[in-house]
C-alpha cells in the first residue's frame, strides 16, 4: 500500500470506530457524564466543603483535574476493548484482516478512534466541571500532553485486553477489578501526603498516580511527584505496549488461526 | 501464463494436531470459474483462510496472479476478494457504510467507494436498503451484501465460499447470472458448494477435496465423461403394473406412473425409447435420479475411502 491508500485506511478505521460510538451514545457518552457530575456534585460541592484546602486549593478545585482524567483513562480504555472485542466476537474484524491495511495501521487506528472517545468526554467533564468551579492552566502543554499520552496508554491496553479476551466477561474484569482500584487509589480524590510513608511508597508504584499528578501540575500547577517520571513512565509503556500490541497482532494466535 | 491462483504442497496442521491439509498442489487459471468441492471437514475452508490470510499455512507456497504471499501478501490482496461462509460484518452497521467503509480497508478515495457501493448495491438489488442496518436484512440479502463488500475493490479473484447457502432458488439464480457476468468480464472465480448443480451449471474446472488431498482435479466436462451410467426417471402416462421388458436396461418400477431406469456408459437412450415404444408406454418426461456431478462426487470420496481402507 503507498502512503496515500495508508492514510485513507487509518482514517477510514477511525471514521467507523467514532461513527460506533456517536451511534451508541447513550452508552458511550452519557453515562460518563452523568457519574462525574455525581461526583462534582458529592465530593467537590457537599463533602468537599467539609474538607477545606488541599494541596493549597479548594476541594473541588483539587479533585477536578483527577475526575477528568479518570473519565479520560477509563472511556479511551472501555473503547477499544469493547469495540475490538465486538469485531471479533462477530467476526466484522475479517473485513480488516483480509484487506492489505498494515498489522500497525490498524492498531494505531483504534487506537486513535479510542483516544477520541476519551477526549471527547474528557471535554465534556471538563466543561461540566467549569459549572461547579474556575480553572485557570497553568501549564497548557503539559496539560495537553499527559492527558492525550494517558489516552493512547489506556487504548493500547484495551486493544490488548480484547486481543486475549474469549468472553465478554474478559472485557470487563481488568476495569472492574484493576482500572478502578488504580484509578481510585491514584491520587485522584487526595494529596498521598495524606498518607503514612509505607503507604505514599506503595502509592508510588501505581501508574495511574503520576498521570493524575502530571495532568494536575498541569492545571494547578501542584504536583505529590517529578512530572518527568510521570511522562518518562507514560511514554515508556505506550512503546512497551504498541510493540506487544503489534507481536500479537502479527504472530498471535488469537485473531489468525 | 501466470496462474490465477497457484498451490504447491499447501500443508495445515492445527495447533490440537488435527491436519487439515496434507501437501495440495491445484492451480487456476485466468478467468476460470473454478469450483472446489468436498465434503465437510475436507479442507476446502483452510486453504480459503490460508488464502486470504486467516489461516497461517504451516507449508507450501501459495501465490495469487504470481505473487507469493509470503512475499508481498499485501500485493496479492489487493487482486483478492473473498466471500466467506458465515456472516462476518458489523450487525449494527448500515449496508451502504459497511461496503463503503470495506473500500477504505483496500486504500480507496472516498468517493471512488461511494461510487462503487452505488454501482454493486443496485447490481445486486440492495440499494433500496442501503440504509438499513446489517441485521435487519434477510439471509439471502446478508449474502448478496457479502459479494458486494467483496468487489468493491474490484478484485481480479473471487473467492464464494458457499455464497448460496440458505438461499432460495429464485435468488440463487439470479445470483448465478450475476456471477457469470463478471466472469465475462475478466473476474477469476473460486467457488466452494454443496450444491453440485451449481458446480455443474457455472464452473468450467474442479478440484475434489477429502481429508486434506486432492482427490481429483480436471475439467467438469472431462470428469462427467467418466460418468459410466447414469440413473433416470421416467414418467409414463399410463399406468404400468409392472416394469415392462427394457431389452438389457436395468430398470424397476417405482410407482405405478414411474420407471428407475440405469443406462450404462455405450447404451443409448434411442434404444430405450423403442423398447418402450415397441410396448406401447408412452413417456412424458424424464430427469436424472441424482445431479450426474454428486453422482462422481459420491463415488470418488467412496474410491477414496476405500484407498485409505487398503492403506
Amino acid at each position: 500500500m503507498n502512503s496515500n491508500a495508508v492514510w485513507t485506511s487509518f482514517s477510514t478505521i477511525i471514521r467507523r470506530e467514532v461513527r460506533r460510538f456517536m451511534r451508541i451514545w447513550p452508552q458511550t457518552l452519557v453515562p460518563p457524564v452523568i457519574t462525574m457530575s455525581l461526583y462534582f456534585v458529592i465530593f467537590g460541592s457537599l463533602i468537599g466543603s467539609r474538607i477545606g484546602e488541599m494541596g493549597g486549593y479548594s476541594y473541588m478545585e483539587f479533585v477536578v483535574p483527577g475526575l477528568i482524567m479518570m473519565a479520560v483513562i477509563t472511556n479511551s480504555y472501555a473503547n477499544v476493548v469493547s469495540s475490538f472485542y465486538s469485531a471479533k466476537f462477530q467476526r466484522n474484524v475479517e473485513e480488516l484482516l483480509v484487506s492489505p491495511t498494515p498489522n500497525w495501521v490498524i492498531l494505531a487506528g483504534y487506537v486513535l478512534g479510542s483516544v477520541t472517545r476519551g477526549l471527547i468526554v474528557g471535554l465534556v467533564v471538563t466543561l461540566i466541571a467549569l459549572s461547579f468551579t474556575s480553572l485557570s492552566v497553568q501549564h497548557i502543554g503539559i496539560t495537553i500532553a499527559i492527558v492525550l499520552l494517558t489516552a493512547v496508554l489506556f487504548s493500547l491496553a484495551g486493544f490488548i485486553n480484547a486481543i486475549f479476551a474469549n468472553s465478554f466477561d474478559d472485557i470487563s474484569i481488568i476495569p472492574t477489578f484493576v482500572l478502578t482500584p488504580l484509578t481510585y487509589l491514584g491520587g485522584v480524590f487526595y494529596s498521598i501526603e495524606l498518607l503514612s510513608p509505607f503507604w505514599q511508597g506503595l502509592s508510588k508504584l501505581n501508574p495511574i498516580l503520576y498521570m493524575v499528578n502530571a495532568f494536575r501540575y498541569g492545571v494547578l500547577g501542584v504536583s505529590d511527584i517529578n512530572v518527568v517520571w510521570a511522562f518518562a513512565g507514560v511514554l515508556s509503556f505506550i512503546v512497551l505496549l504498541f510493540a506487544w500490541g503489534l507481536h500479537l497482532m502479527t504472530h498471535g494466535k488469537r485473531l489468525r488461526h | 501464463m501466470t496462474a490465477a491462483l497457484s498451490i504447491r504442497n499447501l500443508q495445515k496442521t492445527y495447533d490440537n494436531g488435527f491436519r487439515a491439509l496434507n501437501g495440495i498442489s491445484f492451480d487456476v487459471q485466468p478467468g476460470d470459474f473454478f469450483a472446489l468441492l468436498g465434503p465437510n471437514g475436507a479442507g476446502k475452508s483452510t486453504t480459503i483462510g490460508i488464502i486470504c490470510s486467516l489461516v497461517r499455512k504451516t507449508a507450501g507456497q501459495v501465490s495469487i496472479f504470481g505473487i507469493d504471499i509470503d512475499e508481498n501478501f499485501p500485493a496479492a490482496k489487493q487482486m483478492l476478494g473473498v466471500v466467506p461462509q458465515e456472516f462476518n460484518f458489523s450487525q449494527f452497521e448500515k449496508v451502504y457504510d459497511i461496503v463503503v467503509t470495506q473500500g477504505g480497508f483496500y486504500g480507496m478515495p472516498r468517493k471512488l467507494a461511494e461510487e462503487r457501493t452505488e454501482k454493486y448495491l443496485k447490481q445486486l438489488g440492495l440499494w433500496d436498503k442501503r440504509g438499513t442496518q446489517a441485521r435487519m436484512l434477510s439471509g439471502g440479502m446478508k449474502r448478496r451484501l457479502m459479494i458486494a463488500r467483496a468487489l468493491i475493490h474490484e478484485p481480479k479473484l473471487l473467492i464464494l465460499d458457499e455464497p448460496t447457502a440458505g438461499v432460495d432458488i429464485e435468488l440463487r439464480r439470479s445470483m448465478w447470472t450475476f456471477l457469470q457476468e463478471i466472469n465475462r468480464e475478466g473476474t477469476t472465480i473460486i467457488l466452494t458448494t454443496h450444491y453440485l448443480e451449481e458446480a455443474e451449471s457455472l464452473c468450467r474446472n474442479i478440484a475434489i477435496i477429502d481429508k486434506g488431498d486432492i482427490v481429483e482435479n480436471t475439467s467438469i466436462k472431462s470428469l462427467l465423461k467418466t460418468l459410466n451410467k447414469e440413473v433416470f426417471i421416467l414418467d409414463s402416462r399410463d399406468t404400468l403394473d409392472e416394469c415392462p421388458d427394457l431389452k438389457g436396461f436395468e430398470g424397476r418400477l417405482l410407482d405405478d406412473h414411474s420407471l428407475e431406469v440405469t443406462v450404462e456408459k455405450g447404451q443409448s437412450l434411442t434404444e430405450l425409447f423403442a423398447a418402450l415404444g415397441e410396448q406401447g408406454i408412452s413417456i412424458v418426461s424424464m430427469r436424472n435420479r441424482a445431479n450426474r456431478l454428486e453422482e462422481l462426487f459420491v463415488s470418488l470420496l467412496a474410491e477414496n475411502k476405500q484407498l485409505e481402507g487398503e492403506e
